[in-house]
């Protein structure tokens, strides 16, 4: 049953890239959103299937086949799904369904043919990324590894005739493919180690010895598998691409570079939790990482004006968050976080899509402001994103957020928590900046300025809409834009209360339900949480219980006042004085420019890597190589020949006699040779 | 009986007549004729081979030569005509065009 879950995207993919040309868009854009909700109504049964099964032995195999076997080497196509797995291809299929019909309207505009493109591209994105979530082993999850790469590049992209639109999708390419570089590396490596590809098979063997003391073959290994991770999941030193994937359209910045594709590395770390919890060392690294990396790009979302470079650098500084939570060993708190993140970053997105779309293509925040009217429907869902976001209490960013908070300060990582607790102050504040600027005072400059989403732009206004006008906001999301969003904004508030931490009464069940998967598999995954002091409540005393619920009860408090207090900043530099922002910009003018320019990280990319590449080219493999050498080669070869036919061509005299003569020469000599010798 | 030493003598003097003529003469025709009489120094050996080693087979060439040279003298005498047509000359040495 498996299988059908990638296959019925792959077979909307195959009708979209086959006959979508000519399929009017109701039929190309309906046999998409059908059946991707297909497989949202496969994966939920499966996973209905799966949650009646005993705790422990919860898992369904499916076997497809033998891909190829080698010596001792064989590699099934085998599907699994367990909790891990399961959480995954519910957000997967079910956001990537909604965000499907939001596509519907966003694209509308696009011709038939484009129209059928960009969903057949969709499509293929789904289905590969659910064979990248439900693959068994190593080899099996490379293949969607690559190929959601490959869709990723495909729909930055998507308007190619843009050179900036083709820019950052050569740009994402090829920085993932560094990444995957690590990954197959990190692979091979964990096939010399341990003889087997399977998730489970490597679990099992890693899990009988013990973690390692220094820098060893697994270190090794995880770290490259990790490199693997920064690049799909855009974290230092390969976060470059990410902001840049902002030039694709909304949607699919929503589904792919905010909801599931960027989160692959995450769930790589999660699928193998016992393989990286035996290398502490690399543990370490993966949770410097991801707080350097969250505070890097939260203080850079502060200074952004672009609406979905903020909200990119967002996703970068919460992803950063999530591998905080896998370095410190909290792997449900950061699957947790992942699927919550996924709702109200995706709802994000879809609303700056619905502004962008009502504003024809206007990305800039600084000629936004006083959407709020209207923008009715987007500005409310918009405002219950980011409030989820930054924090605030009994949303659901706000259990998640916090888990790992309370994680990372619990496991002892005092400093990891103190920068994560700042990223989140940030968080708040360059969410409600954005809230303020879009949709509240008022408009800054009236009418589309220089636009962003330009393919979009072009098409809105031959489209015949309603552009925005002096005063006026055009008009608010249409139907099938405004049902995902209300669905993801219920999804933002209430995604969160299945993990509701024990200390505020909950049972969190989302980390129960997970806790097989960070297992070594056969052994009672409870035992081992029991020895965790954060999970297993049964087994310590009843004092630490009270030290333990009194601690995750005073950070819940600090990290509620972290919210407000960002939310409240953002009020006072945004609503109410707002030239004050200005002032403290220009009397800290070196850091603001730091901050805009994006800490220059691109900048020095270009100039150590990009440009001695490019110059090697020119100088060295083109005018040495190519030119000298290759060209040389060949011409000579020319040259030579044409030098000797020039002389020996002499020889066709066409005199008669010349070749008479020339054959009795010859006659006469081949007789003397035979007569003489 | 003469001895075969002079019918091949006799041989090698007309060879070498012919291929004199071959490339002394500045006339087509006499070059296809001086081909002839090279071709008949080569009968006249065959036929002094043959009977000295008392054997048929060097007449049987003969025959074969001599019907190759009718062919030859037909089709040479054929291109003279048409050369001359063209050219008006039959000086071998004029006819150089099919050089390099």
């Amino acid at each position: 049953m498996l299988r059908f879950i990638p296959l019925l995207p792959f077979l909307g993919f195959l009708i979209n890239a086959s006959f979508g040309r000519r399929l009017p868009k109701a039929l190309s854009g309906g046999v998409a959103c059908l059946l991707m909700f297909g497989a949202f109504l496969v994966s939920a049964a499966a996973v209905w299937s799966l949650s009646g099964m005993p705790a422990a032995e919860r898992g369904m195999v499916d076997h497809v086949g033998t891909w190829f076997e080698s010596g001792t080497l064989s590699v099934p196509i085998t599907l699994r799904l367990d909790p891990l797995a399961a959480v995954m291809i519910l957000v997967v299929s079910g956001i990537g369904f909604l965000i499907h019909v939001y596509s519907t309207a966003y694209m509308h505009e696009e011709r038939d043919s484009e129209y059928a493109r960009y969903f057949s591209y969709l499509n293929l994105f789904a289905a590969f990324m659910l064979v990248l979530v439900l693959g068994a082993n190593f080899p099996v999850m490379f293949v969607g590894w690559e190929g959601v790469g490959l869709c990723s590049y495909l729909l930055i992209g998507f308007w190619f005739t843009k050179r900036s639109a083709s820019d950052a999708g050569k740009k994402a390419f090829i920085v993932n493919r560094i990444g995957d570089f690590g990954f197959l590396l990190g692979m091979f490596l964990v096939w010399v180690q341990f003889g087997t590809l399977d998730f489970q098979g490597v679990a099992h063997l890693a899990g009988q010895v013990p973690p390692e003391a220094g820098f060893g073959v697994i270190s090794i290994a995880t770290l490259l598998l990790f490199l693997g991770a920064t690049g799909k999941s855009a974290q230092i030193p390969l976060h470059v691409w990410l902001p840049d994937a902002m030039e694709g359209p909304t949607p699919v910045s929503a589904l792919i570079h905010a909801a599931t594709m960027v989160t692959a590395g995450v769930y790589m770390i999660g699928r193998n939790a016992v393989l990286f919890g035996h290398a502490p060392e690399t543990m370490a690294i993966v949770a410097g990482i991801g707080v350097a990396t969250a505070l890097l790009a939260g203080t850079i979302g502060l200074v952004q004006n672009d609406i979905k470079r903020v909200l990119a650098y967002s996703t970068v500084s919460q992803l950063g968050l999530m591998f905080v939570a896998m370095g410190v060993g909290a792997f449900a708190a950061g699957i947790f976080h992942l699927y919550t993140h996924a709702f109200f970053k995706a709802l994000l997105f879809l609303g700056s899509g619905a502004v962008i779309h009502a504003l024809a293509g206007e990305q800039d925040i600084r000629k936004m402001g006083g959407l709020r009217r209207d923008l009715p429907i987007t500005y409310w869902t918009f405002l219950i994103g980011a409030l989820a976001i930054a924090g605030v209490p009994l949303l659901s960013g706000f259990f998640s957020k916090d888990e790992i908070l309370f994680r990372a300060y619990a496991g002892g990582h005092i400093l990891i928590w103190g920068i994560a607790a700042v990223t989140s102050l940030l968080t708040a504040i360059y969410m409600f900046r954005l809230v303020f600027l879009t949709f509240h005072g008022e408009r800054a400059v009236a009418g589309g300025g220089a636009g962003h989403d330009v393919g979009h732009r072009a098409a809105h206004q031959s489209g015949g809409h309603a552009i925005a006008g002096p005063g006026g906001g055009g008009h608010d999301a249409p139907k099938a834009m405004a049902i995902p969003l209300v669905l993801l904004a219920i999804g933002s508030i209430v995604a969160g209360y299945v993990g509701v931490p024990a200390a505020v009464g909950g049972s969190n069940r989302i980390e129960h339900f997970l806790a097989p998967s960070f297992a070594v598999p056969g052994i009672e995954a409870a035992a081992e949480h029991a020895a965790e002091p954060a999970a297993g409540e049964g087994a310590i005393t009843s004092g630490r219980v009270h030290d333990e619920r009194a601690l995750e009860l005073g950070l819940m408090g600090l990290s509620s006042g972290i919210a407000v207090a960002g939310i409240g900043i953002a009020v006072f530099f945004f609503v109410r004085n707002r030239a004050a922002a200005d002032r403290l910009a220009g009397s800290l003018p070196r850091v603001h420019r730091l901050l805009l320019n994006k800490y220059y990280v691109d900048e020095v990319y270009h100039a150590t890597i990009v440009e001695p590449i490019r110059r090697f080219s020119e100088r060295g493999l083109w005018t040495m190589v190519d030119v000298g050498v290759i060209d040389g080669a060949v011409n000579g070869t020319g040259m030579v020949v044409t030098g000797w036919s020039a002389m020996l061509r002499r020889l066709q005299t066409g005199s008669m006699r010349a070749y008479a003569l020339s054959i009795f020469v010859g006659v006469v000599l081949i007789l003397g040779y035979y007569v003489w010798r | 009986m003469v001895p075969l030493e002079h019918y091949l003598t006799l041989s090698a003097i007309l060879f070498a007549t012919g291929t004199m003529g071959v490339f002394l003469r500045r006339n087509v025709i006499t070059v296809l004729l001086s081909i002839e009489v090279m071709l008949n120094a080569v009968n006249v050996a065959f036929i002094a081979f043959g009977r000295a080693l008392g054997s048929a087979d060097g007449q049987v060439i003969m025959f074969f030569v001599v019907t190759v040279a009718a062919a030859e003298a037909a089709v040479g005498l054929a291109i003279v005509i048409a050369l001359f047509r063209h050219r008006e000359t039959l000086n071998p040495d004029v006819f150089t065009s099919l050089k390099w």
